[in-house]
């Protein structure tokens, strides 16, 4: 031990290799996104964390597009349009295809005071007008989202219809192509705009008020003030609502026990449809599914986070073991008033607390604004990363089917492999060839790369990502790394510590209280969320939100990544289950089958055995 | 006040009668009122102490301690007196059988209160068995109100008058594991926690320093432990059998474990919680967990004192850290809320919902 402090780092980005094989790996990113030596000075002086919550695994060239968009509007959000005071954006970048983020701080007094004068009157406009500009911002996405679902790709036909003629349009599909593919990066980058228009000044306002509450209640937890803003209806919910009423139907027909039995939507089809009452019951069912069922069972970051749309078994399975519970006579129902009468009791009694009515006053509007700008803060992200990005992905493979009909590739989802302006040079090679009469170069020139790109990605996910990068920080200060990345000054030094080697408990926030015990259940993907069984506590990297309706089955949620206002504690807190999030190490600690004590009050999970 | 009986059962008593049983046999009896589990037992009154000096003729005067105190001590403590304490401690022994032990504490009132308290002297006298032992015990601790600093302090605020006094007598709890409890963070402040001290044995182990507590904080509205340390509490006082107290070991198994399970901390905090509302101010309160007793009859409250330090202290807030990012975006929004119409009609928090 030295007497004097040693400043400690993390891995410096420039020394860390690429793995066996994957020394060109950097040529599946853009320029801008790699630790290249131009940007050395700069990169190497700065803390950057693994963002595994949106990005657990390796990123594909073509999906990136999911961190440049979400990356940028979040910045000109802060930087550009509400002048945020304190806070620019953050910086994202690729190191062996796993994505570091690093935010951008302001922290001259003089310059916050500048930007001050801009932030308080816009971001006065939108307090103000929250709910009737929320209302609009639905009309938009749901436009944007519709609009992108009706985009159509031409199909490059091998004459083009008499009507191109008789109408005068005067260009062919070419064109269109061009087009619709710039229409549909236009599109996500839209409406990643859009998720950001109200998030930045959603956590800045519920930053307000722990800020507040800490004023007064220094020892108070993040999950008490968490649960103060709870229990209120937001959209992540509903797909999980709609099984619920499905199975009540199902059970007030008298069809429950056809409806039970899983598989496929056919397989329930065959075993409803034959009779009115289950016909009607079906047809009730798939006028739901759209938009409920556009619910990834992944974050829907990456294009092979399917969803419930394109795979129902998860909701159909899901529908039979509420009908299940139903005949049990089990209450089904989340514990909504329960979550709610609890929300205001602790409202009350922190509130009774304050010495006057000056700290009552305070409390009070900065409470009713963050209880104003919650629903959006959760609901958003049943817009944008399910609903939108399920069609996206999905009009992407379309792209992809009409290159691999041109023999580009053998499989749609090959595309992935491109990045997005390697798309566009593909589809020029395409309309060049296509209009010429001639043979794309295109199949001979991706096909390799492809090939050398999936190996790529598989010895990628076989790399073990550092938690961060470069030098460690003092204090994690910036607001959003905390609340939503769960990143803390305490994280980070027990980073450095190596925590999470051979131990047998794990510290990570209290997400949602109470305790439970029970066997483990790692879940890494969706073939291992099937096996899961009732009473299992959950073990995941992240939660995601299409999982909601495993929450009525489950003892516990425990989670790798994210803080409190994490999805994962926000459903658990909705759903009345001990969770414990951003515990680092769970999922490689824990083994499936281990008994597993859970206090999501403390935010400790312990292995018993 | 003549009719003031001789004994008084602590039930049968409360926070208006401190002018007759002394401050801390009325608190007791207030908490009990309150429904705070309290060991059983009864307060000797003032009026039994003015009987002792009057049928012995005794006039403590002067600045002589030593001969007041044995004045006092070698009178004869009258009959009726006698009398009605073995018939209350008759009534103790009903309830546990055997010679139950007892605490036998002076009770003091009003100036006399804070004068006894100056000079430290307000006796205690633990593990006493037996009626005769109790008035024994009862006469020293009326004795205890004349030590010779107490003596001089009345003597220097100029006071001649004879200082009220009881004596309350109670069960002794026969702690498996004991402390303190202040229902607010005595280090911040923090009105929402309840802090809990806690070692194995006897309250005198933590009480006199030798063993560093356990440390509990527990959020008083979500019910939920804040914080936790569990030391090394290597020593624990025990009841022995002669009547006193003796020092042991702790076993190996137990010194480094939590002297409180998580269900005996919240029920204790829940005790806490229901003092401070009853009390109507944040409390210093000694607890004790009896061995003899299955958990949660075993929870008693030994004593409760209204907290000082943070008391008068104005929720003197620490510091919201301005110079960091969070610090100065947070105080420019909470400056920006602050102006009329600032933030849009929402459900007013402080309504609870109906049902």
């Amino acid at each position: 031990m030295t007497a004097h402090p040693v400043s400690r780092a993390f891995p410096n980005p420039y020394d860390v290799q690429p793995p066996e094989g994957c020394a060109d790996y950097a040529e599946m990113y853009p320029y801008y996104l790699r630790f290249n030596e131009a940007l050395r000075t700069g990169d190497e002086d700065r803390f950057w964390f693994f963002n595994g919550m949106h990005f657990p695994e390796p990123v594909f060239p073509f999906d990136i597009i999911t961190a440049d968009s979400p990356y940028m509007a979040l910045g000109q959000i802060n930087t550009r349009i509400f002048a945020v005071p304190p806070a620019l954006g953050i910086e994202h970048r690729v190191l062996n295809g796993y994505v570091y983020i690093s935010s951008n701080s302001v922290l001259d007094p003089e310059e916050i005071g500048r930007r001050a004068q801009l932030f308080l009157p816009r971001a006065g406009y939108y307090y103000r007008n929250w709910d009737e500009l929320y209302a609009r911002w639905i009309v938009k996405v749901e436009a944007a989202i519709h609009e992108l679902s009706a985009l159509e790709v031409p199909q490059l036909p091998e004459f083009e219809d008499e009507s191109v003629v008789t109408d005068g349009v005067g260009f062919g599909s070419t064109y269109q192509l061009m087009v619709a593919y710039n229409r549909l990066l236009e599109s996500i980058d839209l409406v990643w705009q859009y998720h950001f228009e109200f998030l930045n000044l959603g956590y800045a306002a519920y930053l307000t008020f722990t800020q507040v509450c800490r004023q007064h209640f220094p020892d108070i937890t993040d999950q008490s003030m968490a649960r103060m803003v709870g229990g209120v209806e937001v959209t992540t919910f509903r797909p999980d609502e709609e099984l619920k009423k499905a199975a009540r139907e199902a059970v007030r027909l008298g069809i429950g026990s056809r409806v039970e039995g899983g598989g496929t939507l056919e397989d329930l089809e065959g075993r409803v449809g034959s009779d009115d009452a289950g016909r009607n019951w079906m047809a009730q069912l798939r006028s739901v599914m759209d938009p409920w069922f556009y619910f990834s069972y992944g974050n829907g970051f990456y294009h092979h986070h399917r969803s419930w749309i394109d795979d129902p078994r998860l909701p159909v399975a899901t529908i039979g073991s509420y009908v299940h519970r139903l005949t049990a006579g089990e209450d089904i129902a989340r514990p909504v008033d329960e979550v709610r009468k609890e929300r205001d009791r602790i409202a009350a009694d922190y509130r009774g607390l304050l010495p006057d009515d000056d700290a009552r006053q305070g409390f009070d509007e900065a409470l009713g604004l963050a209880r104003t700008v919650f629903p959006y803060v959760e609901s958003h992200n049943f817009y944008v990363e399910h609903w939108y990005h399920t069609i996206f992905w999905n009009k992407v493979r379309e792209f992809g089917a009409l290159l691999s009909r041109f023999g580009f590739f053998d499989d749609a989802d090959d595309v992935f492999y491109l990045q997005r302006n390697e798309v566009l040079d593909a589809l020029t090679d395409l309309r060049i060839a296509w209009s010429a009469g001639s043979e794309p170069v295109g199949g001979r020139y991706w096909k390799p790369i492809v090939a050398h790109r999936k190996d790529l990605i598989e010895r990628l996910k076989q790399w073990t990502p550092p938690p961060a990068l470069g030098p460690a920080p003092d204090s994690v200060q910036e607001p959003m790394t905390i609340m939503l990345w769960g990143v803390t000054t305490e994280h980070v030094q027990s980073w450095l510590d190596g925590a999470g080697e051979s131990t047998t408990r794990l510290k990570g926030f209290a997400g949602s209280p109470g305790i439970a015990e029970g066997r483990a259940r790692i879940v890494l993907n969706l073939e291992d969320l099937d096996r899961l069984e009732d009473g299992e506590i959950l073990v995941a990297p992240v939660t995601n939100p299409s999982w909601t309706p495993i929450f009525g089955r489950i003892a516990a949620a425990v989670s790798d990544i994210g803080g409190v206002m994490s999805h994962a504690a926000i459903v658990a807190r909705e759903y009345g289950l001990p969770a414990v999030v951003g515990t680092g190490f769970a999922t490689t600690v824990i083994k499936t089958g281990q008994r597993i004590r859970v206090d999501g009050g403390e935010g400790v999970v312990t292995i018993l055995e | 006040m003549s009719e003031t009986p001789l004994i008084a059962r602590l039930d049968q008593i409360g926070s208006t009668d401190s002018d007759t049983v002394g401050g801390k046999c009325a608190g007791l009896g207030e908490l009990i009122r309150a429904g705070i589990p309290v060991p059983p037992g009864f307060a000797v009154t003032t009026e039994a102490f003015r009987m002792h000096l009057l049928e012995n003729d005794l006039s403590p005067r002067g600045l002589d301690s030593a001969a007041i105190r044995r004045g006092i001590e070698e009178a004869p403590v009258p009959a009726a007196l006698v009398a009605a304490i073995i018939d209350a401690y008759a009534a103790l022994q009903e309830l546990t059988g055997g010679t139950p032990a007892v605490a036998v504490r002076s009770s003091a009132v009003g100036e006399d209160g804070r004068a006894a308290s100056f000079a430290g002297q307000q006796e205690t006298y633990l593990w006493v068995s037996g009626a005769q032992e109790v008035v024994a015990h009862v006469r020293r601790c009326w004795a205890s109100l004349y030590t010779s600093q107490a003596v001089s302090y009345r003597e220097h605020l100029g006071t001649d008058d004879v200082p009220a006094i009881g004596v309350g007598v109670q069960l002794m709890v026969d702690a498996r594991v004991a402390g303190v409890m202040f229902t607010l963070d005595p280090v911040t402040g923090d009105r929402s926690q309840i802090a809990v001290n806690s070692a194995w044995g006897l309250g005198l182990a933590v009480a006199n320093g030798e063993v560093t507590p356990d440390e509990f904080l527990v959020d008083k509205v979500i019910m939920e432990i804040t914080r936790r340390r569990v030391t090394d509490k290597p020593f624990e006082y025990v009841a022995a059998g002669t009547g006193g107290v003796a020092r042991e070991e702790v076993t190996d198994d137990r010194r480094s474990s939590s002297s409180l399970t998580d269900p005996e901390l919240l029920a204790l905090s829940g005790v806490g919680k229901r003092v401070e509302a009853h009390m109507g101010s944040a409390q210093d309160i000694e607890w004790a967990i009896d061995r003899r007793l299955p958990f949660p009859e075993s929870l008693f409250v030994l004593q409760s004192r209204p907290e000082t330090v943070w008391a008068n202290k104005r929720a003197a807030a620490p510091a919201v850290p301005t110079a960091s990012p969070v610090g100065s975006l947070t105080s420019m929004m909470r400056d920006m809320l602050r102006q009329p119409g600032a933030t849009p009609r929402s459900d007013a928090p402080e309504r609870p919902s109906s049902n």
